[in-house]
């Protein structure tokens, strides 16, 4: 299965076998699917993950965890390399 | 990932230890029909004061509560254990996967169907030689008969991407190649991992542990193979083989950090080859629960202070192999804070060389007697394995 590219100005979403735990130092992130392991490193790219489906695309949910657009690069590298793992779907709802 | 944001490097959060496991490994039971000369859990005899069906259940719902994403069942032979199946049900319906390690004794083709139904289990075949010839001598007469057998049930269900569990010894590594070819055969992946001399691997850890030549030979296989092999991160004590970060995983002692072990009678220790006294955490029945032994206990909480390098301070590949297994390092009888006995740089073998008294564990469960020389010990329903599927009657 190919990994569709993230691109920030999509409506992106936690895939449904995907759980994630809290720790000290940002969360755990576990697919039942894949049975592959993430770390998220920091609280606020927890906050994001966990508000993306909230959010019109993943730039608005970014600017509501208070990460200014400047700021915004590391954010969607690590949004990205969750897509390619599959830890991120595009909502099935939005054509892109 | 990375962010901009300067954050600790992930292995020194994880030597500070997380909330819950990552890697829990749970024995279900002692009881085994083999008998492998380094049972890392001295298996062999049931004891009777194994956690009951509803015990093991109030466990999983505990794991399901601190987000343990799943969990490493082993024993000896968890697949003997009545409540077995039942028990993997259980543990998948409330969102913890199971990964169990078996000989194969139970996975016949109806069992292969189940399994291969299921989106939530894992299954690990054992396997110590990529012959019958070498795999028998440690594992027993038949049990590699076994082992493939099982493997074909499960090809034939359909059951995708079995591991085969390999620990690595001194008559197997020239075989790296062969276990490969064999885990390609059966559509399965490959997975290897360190001999400890814990429980009965004890007695023969000096006779088959890999050489130092042998095991300059494992790494450089490692680093060829190693993206497409598993290695529960094991071999963590030859990184200062290499470049940092030239064998895949994490390379760190998790004990009481980020793995833990649960007995079959309760006890909770800071891994799995460390069963005894000095690593035993508490008692999930008698302390409060796993979430309380994890996060409350002295012996974790000392494992999450900051360890002290002691003797391989002054070596330069200390921040590489963090001075190696702790369990390996305590059943041959060497200081915990001094090289590694397989130490690659060299400095185990004076400490080996040297009078030492090696620890045994209070806990054992081997038969009297050791192995009886016909083979597995039969449980119920099977008494020696065919010699191929098909040897066996349908009917």
């Amino acid at each position: 299965m190919i990994a569709p590219t993230f691109d920030a100005d999509r409506h992106w979403r936690l895939h449904p076998q995907v759980a994630v735990r809290p720790e000290p130092f940002g969360a755990l992130l576990y697919h039942f699917g894949t049975r592959k392991l993430s770390f998220l490193k920091n609280r606020t790219i927890v906050e994001v993950i966990n508000s993306l489906s909230d959010h019109p695309d993943a730039r608005s949910a970014c600017r509501a965890a208070g990460i200014e657009d400047g700021d915004q690069a590391p954010y969607f590298h690590a949004l990205g390399v969750l897509v390619q793992s599959q830890m991120l779907i595009a909502d099935p709802g939005e054509t892109p | 990932m990375t962010l901009a944001a300067p954050v600790p490097r992930l292995v020194d959060q994880f030597e500070r230890g997380l909330d819950a496991p990552i890697c829990l490994t749970w024995e279900l039971t002692y009881a085994c029909n083999l008998s492998c000369v380094h049972c890392l859990s001295s298996s062999g005899k049931r004891d009777p004061r194994e956690l009951s069906t509803q015990q093991c259940k109030d466990i999983i719902d505990e794991l399901e509560r601190m987000q343990v994403f799943y969990v490493n069942i082993g024993g000896g032979e968890p697949t003997v254990r009545s409540d077995f199946w039942e028990l993997v049900d259980y543990a998948t319906e409330h969102h913890v996967g199971v990964k169990f390690s078996t000989n194969g004794v139970r996975i016949t083709p109806e069992v292969a169907a189940k399994l291969a139904a299921s989106d939530y289990v894992d299954v690990q075949i054992s396997l110590d030689g990529a012959t019958a010839e070498v795999n028998d001598a440690v594992r027993g007469p038949g049990s590699f008969a076994m082992a493939v057998r099982a493997l074909e049930n499960l090809k034939a269900a359909g059951f995708k991407d079995a591991k085969i569990s390999v620990v690595v010894t001194r008559h197997n590594i020239d075989q790296l190649d062969d276990f490969k070819a064999l885990a390609d055969t059966y559509g399965a992946t490959l997975r290897i991992t360190r001999l400890r001399p814990s429980g009965r691997g004890a007695d023969v850890w000096d006779e088959l542990h890999p050489t130092p030549a042998q095991q300059v030979q494992l790494y450089d296989w490692l680093v060829a193979h190693g993206e497409r092999v598993l290695t529960g991160d094991s071999f963590f004590h030859l990184s200062g083989l290499g470049e940092p970060g030239a064998l895949a995983g994490l390379n760190l002692c998790g004990a009481g950090r980020v793995v833990c072990l649960i007995d079959p009678v309760g006890d909770v220790y800071a891994c799995p080859f460390a069963i005894h006294d000095k690593f035993l955490a508490g008692n999930v029945l008698s302390d409060g629960g796993f979430d309380t032994v994890w996060k409350h206990s002295e012996l974790f909480r000392e494992l999450r202070e900051p360890q002290s390098a002691g003797a391989c301070s002054g070596c330069g590949h200390y921040d590489a192999c963090r001075g190696g297994c702790m369990a390996a390092k305590f059943f041959t009888g060497l200081p915990m804070d001094g090289p590694d006995p397989e130490c690659v740089q060299g400095y185990g073998e004076p400490a080996l060389a040297l009078d030492r008294d090696k620890p045994r564990s209070s806990v054992d469960h081997s038969r009297s007697g050791g192995r009886t020389p016909k083979g597995p010990i039969p449980l119920t329903l099977l008494s020696a394995p065919p010699k191929k599927f098909c040897n066996e009657s349908p009917v």
